[in-house]
């Protein structure tokens, strides 16, 4: 059995551990919090934004837009991954990996079928390691980014579909559905089929279907319009994943927390019976000594 | 005096939301006051500053890019960044606009950055303005 002292500094240690898991899972909380909270003032953008494309789609007879076409042949794919920056969040990052990696391996046999677009460390790292064709990172990400910050990627993304880079473009997140559970989600991001079809649906039904004017015209609004909408697409997703990564570091950090309490207990009470057995022994000794004199 | 729905959202929350007599913004193609009874419309909008009259007061919003729909007294106003007089920051636009200026003279052979940092200077100068009103 492991020495008294011994015993002391490791119970020692873990209550230091549990000190920092115990404060970063309340940090985490906070976070998620606020996540959560701008999840949620986004909405009434892509809602809106998404009730305009689709009245116009509605509105207009011939909608033809490169964008709301699905290409005939699939020379590329793009995969936008959204990671983390730091681990300590349990199965967040390598779930999510392990999907990617997996559905990347089924569906391309070779390098010039796929591209990825990746934010964050973690999932930099991992396809860097692999030596996968990695086009686009960013790294570094605030955790409550603004529109502004992912901007650029996004944009060149779309961009990229523009100029058939890609011929396709997929998100991979983690969907966020309550504080201890996400989702590793897959979404078509582009070209936009799920619009037109949504139209039509909208177009089935007796609502009133609205006439627009158009200034200057749909052409030059669906141009300007779509990318922007995929773009947004991308952002929403970010704000999602957040919400799922602080969710998840909570969870990992309460656990971690609650090993600890586990662990000390089971630390104190070994240290009792250490120091009980030595007490006794030690009285043991004294009595066999007495004996032993008389 | 009839009046109509108006939201100014932008992909970090709306802006703006309550009735108002009357919406004036900038389109590409020029300015475009909006009254209630306004037919359908779409257009999509420069860089700006768009003008909500609410009763007697007068709200002024800087806006860049984005996009305007009118339906049925509702004008629904969506935005890359909208800011409110009072949310901008002075300093940091003048910064803007001065790297801006140097970046255009620096970059007169480069059209690519050219045109973005004409971009970032008419940002820079329409949130001053408003600022200044």
């Amino acid at each position: 059995m492991a020495s008294l002292k011994e015993i002391k500094t490791r119970i020692g240690s873990t209550k230091k551990t549990k000190q920092i898991t115990k404060a970063m899972e309340m940090v985490s909380a906070a976070k998620l919090n606020r996540a959560q909270g701008r999840a949620e003032a986004f909405q009434p953008y892509t809602q809106k934004i998404r009730e305009v494309v689709t009245s116009i789609a509605q509105g207009t007879e011939d909608v033809s837009h490169p964008m709301l076409q699905e290409r005939e042949e699939i020379k590329r794919t793009g995969y936008i991954v959204i990671t983390s920056d730091r681990g300590l969040c349990g199965a967040y990052n390598s779930g999510l990996l392990r999907e990617t990696h997996r559905l990347i391996q089924e569906r391309h046999n070779s390098e010039d079928e796929y591209g990825i677009v990746v934010l964050g460390k973690v999932g930099r790292d991992f396809f860097k390691k692999r030596g996968m064709p990695v086009m686009q990172e960013i790294v570094g990400l605030n955790d409550h980014p603004e529109y502004s910050d992912i901007k650029n990627i996004a944009e060149t993304t779309v961009q990229m579909f523009a100029d058939e880079v890609f011929d396709e473009v997929y998100l991979h997140y983690n969907h966020f559905i309550s504080a201890i559970s996400q989702q590793v989600t897959e979404a078509k991001i582009l070209p936009l089929t799920g619009l037109a079809e949504e139209a039509k649906e909208a177009d089935q039904k007796t609502e009133g279907r609205l006439d627009y004017l158009y200034e200057p015209d749909p052409a030059t609004i669906l141009e300007q319009l779509l990318p922007h909408y995929a773009e947004t697409l991308i952002y929403g997703s970010l704000l999602d994943a957040k919400a799922s990564e602080f969710g998840a570091r909570m969870s990992a950090m309460r656990s971690a927390t609650d090993n600890a309490d586990n662990r000390i207990e089971e630390l104190t009470l070994s240290y009792n019976r250490a120091r009980q057995a030595a007490i006794t022994q030690e009285i043991n000794e004294i009595v066999g000594g007495a004996a032993a004199q008389s | 005096m009839k009046t109509m729905q108006t939201y100014v959202v932008t992909p970090d929350g709306t802006v703006f939301e309550g009735q108002s007599h009357m919406v004036s913004v900038k389109t590409i193609s020029g300015e475009l006051g909006i009254l209630p009874g306004h037919l359908p419309l779409v257009a999509p909008l420069a860089i700006g500053a768009i003008r909500i009259k609410q009763e007697d007061q007068l709200h002024l919003i800087a806006l860049s890019g984005g996009f305007m729909e009118v339906r049925q007294n509702e004008v629904n106003i969506l935005a890359e960044s909208a800011e409110l007089p009072s949310d901008i920051d002075i300093t940091r636009a003048r910064a803007a606009k001065e790297r801006a200026e140097r970046r255009l003279e620096q970059a007169k052979q480069e059209n690519i950055d050219f045109h973005r940092a004409e971009l970032a200077l008419k940002r820079a100068v329409n949130r001053l303005e408003v600022a200044q009103q």
